[in-house]
């Protein structure tokens, strides 16, 4: 059988499951990357707080989450979660297994790398933004989180964006670990029809130029973006 | 009487009372979530301490310290293998000749843009498929090992991110110390050597650390193709007890691990730019 028909949709061809694969992959990112996100905005906001403990608070979460490996973090979500639920349900008089998704447990533990990094890019785009903007929010009556939404964060997006895209790319390739949890991604994909078919070099070579043209095609929607951010923004 | 009138004053000042700390709304949250945090870890301490097994310790101590040698000696000698390949893939990303600038750029995209357990997957399962042809050419030893994929894989990926750190620290080098040197009639290499490096290498350090920090953590990976690091022996341990503390005392070597290697760097960036504090 040529490698053309094993990667095509035919009888025989592993192209449908490859397919799904990308379906799920493109699906946790673009799932993971909004809680990402907000939660890395609220980071970046505790770290640069007058108040200490928010500033402690916030700083144990980034040592934490950008210490660990991906993948330690990811087992410890998945098997943690499933034994803090387990006790749970014991304690509740529920008694049986209980699985947990491991699409969820891939969503939290993504989120929380990616947000922790997002925090620190969160965190030096707020330095770029001179303390006059909210004391021109404040001067016009907005309240604090009016200011914040409508004068520092249109011009936060634009001074992080650079950095929030190198964090896509990460996340997008990030979530390949996802398949040693069993959640079935392009890479997990790939790996179960190299096991049959004994083509594991085509197949992994697949999986990777499948990553190679998502990371185009997002730098392609990225730099679309950008265009208009700074179509609509001031010249400096 | 001038002296009463000093007396009297010095008495009379009062010192304006400290400013009250209030129980705002963010200092409330603020101590909300250092008490969580607090909890979290002494709860996670007090878990370990009550699931104190003796025999536990005894069995899988010695394992998790081979993992962790396993692990530096699989990062430190990829990252410095990874280093002498950046060297000629730097130069190709800078020089004019367009064929050694396409062939770096797109080794360049290779590594950076595809997932780092892929290439591992790649280098171990996927070129096995080519065994026969190498084991007439004699390098099936290197590839039938878990532990040698590993280390490949890794270099070549260290490799790539590194050309691009080597790359952006020498240009980041004003054209003009270049000149300054030739002007002087000192050759190019020594000019590269003696004026060009000692200032690039500067503007490395701190990626160079976070690439360091980066692979540890990336190191993780090689549990999944049957190398005992670290993570090898956490899943091992953890296949075999079902106990999750293996995965907690995972998680305190690698924080230990991270947080020494990072306050090394502080450390090297304050020295190496000493001469740099006005």
């Amino acid at each position: 059988m040529g490698s053309i028909a094993l990667l095509g949709f035919g009888e025989g061809g592993w192209g449908l499951s490859i397919a799904s694969g990308i379906l799920v992959t493109v699906t946790l990112a673009l799932a993971t990357l909004p809680i990402g996100l907000l939660i890395g905005f609220f980071v970046a906001l505790g770290k640069q707080a007058e108040e200490p403990s928010i500033r402690l608070a916030a700083n144990m979460y980034t040592t934490i989450f950008r210490g660990l490996p991906e993948l330690l973090t990811l087992f410890l979500v998945y098997f943690g979660a499933q034994i803090g639920i387990q006790k749970l349900g014991a304690l509740l008089g529920f008694s049986g297994t209980i699985e947990i998704n491991s699409f969820l447990a891939g969503m939290f533990a993504m989120g929380a790398v990616f947000s922790s990094y997002a925090s620190e890019v969160f965190l030096s785009a707020f330095r770029a933004i001179p303390r006059g903007q909210y004391e021109g929010g404040y001067a016009i009556g907005l309240s604090y989180g009016q200011t914040m939404w409508k004068v520092v964060l249109p011009q936060l997006i634009r001074v992080a964006l650079p950095g929030l895209s190198n964090l896509w790319m990460i996340l997008l390739k990030d979530t390949a670990l996802v398949s040693a949890i069993g959640l079935a991604d392009i890479l997990r994909q790939t790996g179960v029809a190299a096991r049959v078919t004994k083509h594991a070099f085509l197949f992994y070579g697949t999986a990777c130029l499948i990553y190679l043209v998502l990371a185009i095609l997002s730098s392609f929607v990225i730099n679309a973006i950008e265009r208009r951010t700074t179509a609509s923004g001031v010249r400096r | 009487m001038t002296e009463s009138f000093l007396n009297a004053r010095t008495t009379a000042v009062t010192r304006p009372p400290a400013p009250v700390k209030r129980w705002t709304k963010t200092r409330i949250i603020g101590h909300v979530l250092v008490a969580f945090w607090a909890a979290l870890i002494i709860g996670l301490l007090l878990d370990l301490y009550s699931a104190w097994d003796i025999v536990l310790i005894q069995t899988y101590g010695p394992k998790y310290w081979q993992g962790l040698v396993t692990t530096l000696t699989l990062v430190f000698s990829s990252i410095i293998f990874g280093a002498i390949l950046s060297i000629p893939v730097a130069y190709g990303r800078m020089t004019k000749n367009k064929i050694a600038s396409a062939v770096a750029y797109a080794y360049v995209y290779f590594f950076r843009g595809t997932p780092l357990i892929a290439q591992v997957f790649l280098m171990y399962y996927g070129v096995s498929e080519f065994r026969s042809f190498l084991e007439t050419i004699g390098l099936w030893w290197f590839f039938r090992e878990a532990w040698y994929c590993g280390f490949l894989a890794f270099a070549l990926n260290t490799a790539a991110y590194q050309a691009e750190i080597l790359r952006g620290a020498i240009q980041s080098v004003p054209l003009g110390q270049w000149e300054g040197a030739a002007s002087l009639g000192v050759s190019k290499f020594v000019t590269f050597r003696k004026v060009i490096l000692p200032q690039a290498l500067i503007v490395a350090l701190r990626p160079y650390g976070n690439e360091v920090i980066l692979m540890i953590k990336g190191s993780a990976i090689v549990a999944l193709i049957t190398v005992y690091d670290i993570m090898g022996y956490t899943k091992l341990a953890y296949s075999r007890t079902f106990d999750f503390q293996a995965y907690l005392w995972a998680a305190i070597i690698y924080l230990l691990l991270v947080e020494v290697l990072r306050h090394i760097w502080d450390w090297m960036e304050r020295r190496i730019t000493r001469h740099l504090i006005r």
